[in-house]
């Protein structure tokens, strides 16, 4: 039998196994914590600090996803220390980037009643397109650095990404920022998928939102097992309009654990690279001939 | 392996365990999802042994790379158990309890000391005993392999040298210890699962058990023929006899991915009847008499495949064919169906579950499971059957459940196309990590990091040979000749020259390849191909 | 790692430059030793860059190829490790920089009024010459610090762009203790003198009484850290010792840069040997054969001094397989750290040691059980390890006796500004500030305010003189000890520019990591410059609140202990 641990989170007292964080002590009794650097399968490097509760007897306030849960530790998630922290985080956030890309913040800006006008709005984006699967915009870059750890140990082992240069000057660089195809990168796009901002995506999907042609209400996804090995990952294809618009893989499959290969990420083009114009069914099928 | 047609583990026993050897395998650009969990073995502790010819991108991580000469591998290997044995490491009590046969091989490995698989393999002795040591002292092995070993003449000699290794220190079995031969296809291990292998049925049941077959020919009505079939080497054997007049092609481009595709490409347009049923106008669609347009099986078809785990999940369809192309399942009911047997329609689903009545490995999986469960792996005989992790624990019961794994003495052959003067250079084969097979998908994505197809050198014979990256040159084998361009490599050494074999259409690096094959596997000594390089 | 090298190749210099630090890989055609091997060297990366940088003045493409190649590791974690640290140059530079401080100490004397004329003189910042945070020199009131191709820098102060060449001159102990005793009294670079003085009388009492009792000794003294955080010396060590994880790792914390302090460079300066003897003492009571002591990259003099007792004990059998022959192991390795005042934070400091960016990582855990290479680790200030020759020699009780509460023994303070002596003072615990002022001299015209702590402490005003300069005394005005500095503001002094100063210098420092610190150093600094000092609250709640660090966490202390005193924006 496991050993537990026993905390009070909002005054709900809860039980759970040694090792667990205050993040999923918070899950388990339904509260509601926000993250933005926090990924289940990525080592918790508690940088955004949106994650912060209170923690009664500690000077500050703690990231919930990597402290670890102590018996008997009370936890507050939502005061108004806790609120105000989250809000500047936000602020902070939302007035040097662009976050009009990550799914959740806006809702949360909204829940915290961030103001980040009051301190200036981000630079223009500047898209960096130096390869035809990957567009890497750092006007939307948080320095969450899941990428650093998707690339890095965690998944990739590649480390064609780090974090460079120090302070407000920090940001995510290849050695001596030269382009992707000129750095180690494999092309794998495992960093793409762990993006929370928009500022890593694939260029298929870059391509349509920059056309005005991306419409997620329109896409369905369904899940199958890439044909380029024998090691069974599996694959969400992302259709839209009866084509393959984005790949991914579930974070939950133990197999992939959301990571893929160049050819499963990116190799599907050749279901349909039929060239524009070519509608007639004949014609399709001389295409892919 | 001992009458089991798969890896005995799962890709999270490597995560945890001590010693990883991978052996003949560059997974790290062949298999990179695998190779996650092998880092992850790694990260928590595990050392990693890597024995290839060249210092691959996998090797690049190895605490001790081996590189041993092409074909060397059974030297290695018995090299290997020979010092287990001389230095007392070998589990004795495994070897009594679970294991025939130990007497003859300790004998026969005798004679290979270290110093003679040194001058043999080229690899130091001592780190040859370091291996040995290593692997034998152990608490939990993980030995992978993948087409270093099996294409080759001797491909199944080459499996037995490495299962015997496992059987000397009982790494097989166990939870973390185990024989993992990954699989190049997405789905070779489903297509031996559903009997596509000359001499199995379904399940691996062996066709000539009159037993099996009375089973099977219950449940469909018609007798089955009594006698093994031919392999893909047997097959163009045939052709070549004429005895093979006629070829339904289903998914597979021999014309460029068989040894010596000149020969393939000759017996291929001799026959009375080829049909070809492919995604796209292959090399070997351009020589049949009736093309089936087919369906990409994984995103355009419903059905499962098995993975390198033994893992049964379903694909799944996301799109339609496009054009006239149709799904595999209905144009072969629809040719039963204009052959004069109606099957009507039947779903995927249907299909499996007539499988899963006639193969006991597959009978727990039902749709239903897989969906539920993210795949199963077999065997998995009934619906409450959670699925093997790893196979032959039966192998550690007191006493042993079934028969008793054999130690099979082999022995070094080295390979058939001899390095002479006139062709001193060993040219070896394999993958790019963008690319995939002879290139047909793959080739369609425009990938920062394609190569393309070159002829990769050491920096020395590049040098001898007064030749710079992209410089092109002149491959000759015994067989045939091709051109292409340079690419100097630091993973290699002076004599052993390095191609892919992805761009058919650039570089037929299967014009060169020779076709000694392997009698008891049917695979061709693709890694090995004597080679001389003029310059152009 | 799929590691793919740079095309660019190293020169015959930088291979030259690398060879004594980092030798050329061995590689066969049949045979790689790599893996854990190779990952187990990456704690040379900091001193290979800085073979580059001392050895051909910059880190160039292949110079850093080289490097990568030598150690695998792949080139952009290297890039991202040198460009984490200001003395390491990504590009080319002249043969000669010039750093020049002008951060609080300097500024009040005239620091702008020098580099106007200087950049009239020697060109435009950037190129010949650079600003520089403070440089531990505040004593002379100016400093700069030369880096030169070719050898490890050297100090100048006080500062005179016609005399770079002229070696620094001494800061006085202008009131010594026990700490300080020998500080110019017995020749730093001669060991003899050393033991003359009572040198290696406290290692041999230590092994005399063993190691658990040293321990001991050192709880009973009632010994805090004195890097700030003031946690207990003896519970930290006794920590480590009892881990059954082997091995143990002693760090001793050199890395003084908060603007203000220079108290440690002069320990190191004056009186190495003991420091190195403290070491052994705490490597033999906690189980540690190796300490390394990480010293600020602007501390070239503290450098070759400590250096020089490394060696000469490890000559002298004093460091080594077998210490004094009484049967331990014990050695130290400098190492130097490279411009970033983070790096003193002790996770910042650990990663630094091992090769990665000196970002700090939350705690728990701490050093003592996670520490250097994930090993338990003891990390202790300079000042923190000399107290306990005197514990060692005369006993915890007795050192206790001194001081009250968390505060025992003496206590060292770098005392700076407007004062009449500005020098180092060891006082006993229970001093005020005003003692500590007047013992350096006195004020030089009367002050608006003291600057207790440094940038991350706070301000203090001329009607608080008489609290005492102890953990209790300072929490009870606000404020804290931090790093012992001292800085007597003058009322001539323009207060709202040292805290703009201040202010700079945290977005300067901040790593980077966390959102806080990040963008609210960012943030607080164009408030003040905006005058908007309505948005400092905020920013001070969530740095201080929601930081991973102590530098976020006080990056706005003096900031707003400056507010809360009506120095600022003229609202009194």
């Amino acid at each position: 039998m496991s050993r537990t641990v026993t905390l009070t989170v909002d005054g709900h007292e809860v039980a759970l196994p040694e090792g667990s964080t205050l993040l999923e002590a918070a899950r388990a009794v339904g509260v509601e914590v926000p993250t933005l650097c926090y990924l289940e399968t990525l080592t918790p490097v508690n940088v955004c600090r949106i994650c912060v509760v209170e923690v009664e007897g500690s000077r500050t306030l703690v990231p919930a996803c990597s402290r670890v849960a102590e018996p008997g530790m009370v936890v507050r998630t939502g005061s108004a220390r806790v609120r105000r922290a989250r809000r500047m985080v936000l602020e902070l956030l939302g007035s040097a980037v662009h976050l009009d890309l990550a799914p959740e913040v806006a809702s949360w800006m909204e829940e915290y009643g961030a103001e980040p006008g009051r301190w200036g709005t981000p630079p223009a984006p500047e898209p960096r397109v130096d390869n035809d699967l990957y567009v890497r915009d750092y006007g939307r870059c948080i320095l969450c650095y899941k990428c650093v750890e998707a690339c890095g140990v965690d998944a990739q082992w590649t480390f064609a990404i780090a974090v460079a240069g120090r302070g407000d000057e920090a940001h995510i660089s290849t050695e001596y920022d030269v382009d992707l195809p000129e750095s180690a990168c494999v092309f794998c796009g495992n960093c793409i998928a762990v993006c929370p901002t928009g500022a890593l995506m694939a260029k298929s999907e870059w391509d349509l939102r920059q056309a005005g042609r991306w419409t997620p209400e329109t896409q369905h996804t369904t899940t199958t097992v890439c044909s380029y090995c024998g090691v069974g990952c599996n694959l969400e294809l992302w259709v839209q309009d009866g084509r393959v618009v984005k790949v991914t893989s579930p974070l939950d499959h133990d197999v992939t654990r959301g990571n893929l290969c160049i050819k499963g990420r990116f190799g599907y083009t050749y279901l349909h690279d039929l060239p524009e114009g070519y509608l007639t069914p004949i014609d399709h099928l001389l295409s892919r001939f | 392996m001992f009458g089991a047609g798969g890896g005995t583990s799962s890709y999270r026993e490597i995560e945890e365990t001590d010693l990883i050897v991978l052996w003949g395998s560059n997974a790290r650009a062949a298999h990179p999802i695998f190779f996650h969990h092998l880092l992850q073995g790694v990260r928590n502790g595990a050392r990693l042994y890597v024995v290839d010819p060249r210092r691959s991108e996998s090797a690049r991580f190895a605490d001790l790379w081996l590189g041993l000469d092409v074909g060397t591998d059974i030297a290695l290997a018995n090299a290997v158990g020979r010092e287990i044995i001389a230095a007392g490491l070998e589990n004795r009590e495994f070897i009594r309890r679970a294991t025939t046969g130990f007497e003859a091989y300790a004998e026969s490995v005798q004679p290979w000391t270290l110093d003679r698989a040194e001058e043999v393999t080229g690899v130091p002795a001592a780190a040859i005993r370091d291996l040995a040591h290593a692997y034998a002292t152990a608490d939990r092995a993980q030995l992978c392999w993948t087409l270093g070993i099996t294409e080759h003449h001797n491909a199944t000699d080459n499996v037995l040298a490495l299962i015997d290794l496992a059987l000397l220190c009982g790494h097989v079995g166990r939870y973390g210890s185990g024989l993992v031969p990954i699989r190049g296809q997405n789905n070779v291990q489903g297509g031996g699962d559903m009997g596509a292998l000359p001499n199995k049925l379904p399940g691996f049941q062996d066709v000539e058990d009159p037993d099996v077959r009375a089973r099977f020919e219950r449940m469909w009505g018609r007798p089955i023929p009594p006698r093994a079939g031919r392999h893909l080497t047997l097959m163009f054997e045939g052709m070549e006899e004429g005895v093979v007049r006629a070829v339904y092609a289903i998914g597979e481009n021999p014309a460029t991915s068989e040894a010596d595709a000149g020969r393939a490409t000759r017996l291929l347009s001799g026959l009375d009847l080829l049909v070809v049923q492919d995604l796209f106008l292959t090399e070997t669609a351009r020589l049949a008499h009736v093309v089936f347009p087919a369906a990409a099986d994984w995103a355009e078809s419903e059905g499962t495949v098995t993975s390198s785990e033994r893992r049964v999940q379903r694909v799944r369809k996301a799109l339609d064919p496009p054009g006239q192309a149709r799904e595999d399942r209905w144009i072969l009911s629809e040719l039963a169906r204009r052959l004069g047997v109606d099957w009507g329609q039947p779903t995927a689903e249907e299909v499996w579950d007539e499988l899963r009545a006639l193969s006991p490995i597959h009978a727990g999986m039902s749709y239903r499971r897989l969906d539920a469960h993210g795949g199963l792996q077999w065997p998995c005989r009934s619906e409450d059957d959670p699925g093997e992790l790893f196979l032959h624990s039966r192998l550690w019961k007191d006493p042993i459940e079934g028969p008793p794994a054999p130690f099979m003495a082999v022995d070094h052959d080295p390979p058939v196309d001899r390095l002479t003067e006139e062709y001193p250079i060993r040219l070896t084969t394999g993958r790019h990590l963008d690319s995939y097979n002879t290139g047909v998908q793959s080739g369609r994505y425009r990938s920062p990091r394609r190569v393309g197809g070159t002829l990769d050198l050491d920096p020395f014979d590049a040098a001898s040979l007064g030749v710079r990256d992209g410089d092109r040159v002149r491959v000759v084998s015994r067989r045939g000749a091709i051109e292409a361009p340079v690419r100097v490599s630091d993973g290699l050494r002076p004599g052993l020259a390095f191609m892919a074999f992805h761009y058919p259409e650039e570089t037929d690096v299967n014009r060169l390849t020779i076709e000694a094959w392997d009698p008891k596997s049917g695979t061709a000594e693709f890694k090995a191909t004597a080679v001389r390089v003029e310059k152009l | 790692m799929d590691i793919r090298f740079m095309e660019v190749k190293a020169t015959e210099a930088e291979r030259a430059a690398l060879d004594p630090v980092v030798e050329a890989p061995s590689t066969s055609p049949r045979l790689v030793v790599g893996g854990r091997t190779a990952r187990s060297r990456r704690h040379l990366l900091l001193p290979a860059l800085w073979a580059l940088q001392t050895g051909v003045g910059w880190v160039s493409r292949g110079g850093l190829d080289e490097i990568c190649r030598r150690l695998e590791i792949p080139p952009a974690e290297a890039y991202a490790v040198a460009s984490f640290y200001d003395l390491i140059s990504l590009e080319e530079r002249p043969e000669r920089t010039v750093r020049i401080c002008d951060d609080v100490v300097c500024r009040m004397a005239g620091a702008e009024d020098r580099l106007a004329d200087l950049a009239a003189r020697l060109g435009p910042e950037g190129e010949a010459w650079e600003r520089s945070s403070c440089l531990g020199r505040c004593d002379r009131r100016s400093a700069a610090f030369v880096q030169e191709v070719g050898s490890a820098g050297r100090s100048v102060a006080p500062f005179d762009p016609a005399w770079l060449d002229r070696p620094p001159e001494p800061t006085p102990v202008v009131a010594a203790g026990p700490l300080t005793e020998r500080i110019g009294h017995a020749d730093p670079t001669d060991l003899d003198a050393y033991r003359a003085a009572g040198g290696y009388r406290a290692l041999r009492a230590a092994v005399a009484m063993g190691p658990d009792a040293v321990i001991r000794e050192v709880k009973d003294s009632g010994l805090v850290g004195r890097g700030g955080a003031a946690f207990p010396t003896g519970v930290k060590w006794e920590a480590v010792a009892g881990s059954p994880r082997r091995p143990h790792y002693l760090i001793c914390n050199a890395d003084e840069s908060e603007p203000g302090t220079f108290k440690d460079r002069v320990l190191i300066e004056g009186d190495p040997y003991a420091l190195v003897e403290a070491m052994t003492i705490a490597g033999y009571a906690t189980g540690c054969e190796r300490g390394y002591v990480y010293v600020r990259g602007e501390y070239p003099e503290a450098l070759a001094a400590l250096g020089h007792a490394v060696d000469t004990c490890r000559r002298r059998g004093l460091l080594g397989d077998d210490v004094m022959g009484a049967g331990f192991a014990f050695d130290i390795e400098i190492r130097r750290g490279a411009g970033a005042y983070i790096c003193g934070e002790e996770t910042a400091l650990i990663a630094s040691i091992e090769g990665h960016r000196g970002e700090p990582r939350a705690k728990p855990p701490f050093p003592t059980t996670h520490g250097l290479f994930g090993k338990p680790t003891v990390v202790n200030n300079v000042e923190t390890l000399m107290n306990v020759l005197r514990i060692v020699d005369e006993g915890g009780l007795s050192y206790a006796e001194h001081g009250e509460g968390r505060s025992r023994g003496t206590k060292l303070f770098a005392v700076s500004g407007a004062v009449a002596e500005p020098g180092v003072v060891e006082v006993p615990f229970g001093a005020t500030i005003g003692d500590v002022i007047s013992a350096a001299g006195g004020p030089s015209e009367p002050l608006a305010a003291v600057l207790v702590g440094g940038a991350a402490g706070s301000f203090v005003g001329p009607d608080d003189l008489d609290v005492p300069l102890t953990f209790e005394g300072m929490a009870s005005v606000g404020g804290a000890l931090g790093s012992g500095a001292v800085v007597a503001v003058g009322r001539s002094s323009d207060v709202e520019d040292l805290v703009r100063r201040i202010a700079r210098f945290f977005r300067e420092e901040s790593c980077g990591q966390c959102v806080p610190c990040r963008e609210g150093t960012r943030r607080q600094e164009e408030a003040l410059a905006a005058g908007r000092f309505d948005l400092l609250d905020d920013l001070a709640a969530v740095m201080g609140d929601a930081s991973i660090c102590g530098l976020g966490q006080t990056a706005s202390s003096a900031v707003r202990s400056g507010i809360a005193l009506g120095l600022l924006g003229g609202e009194s």
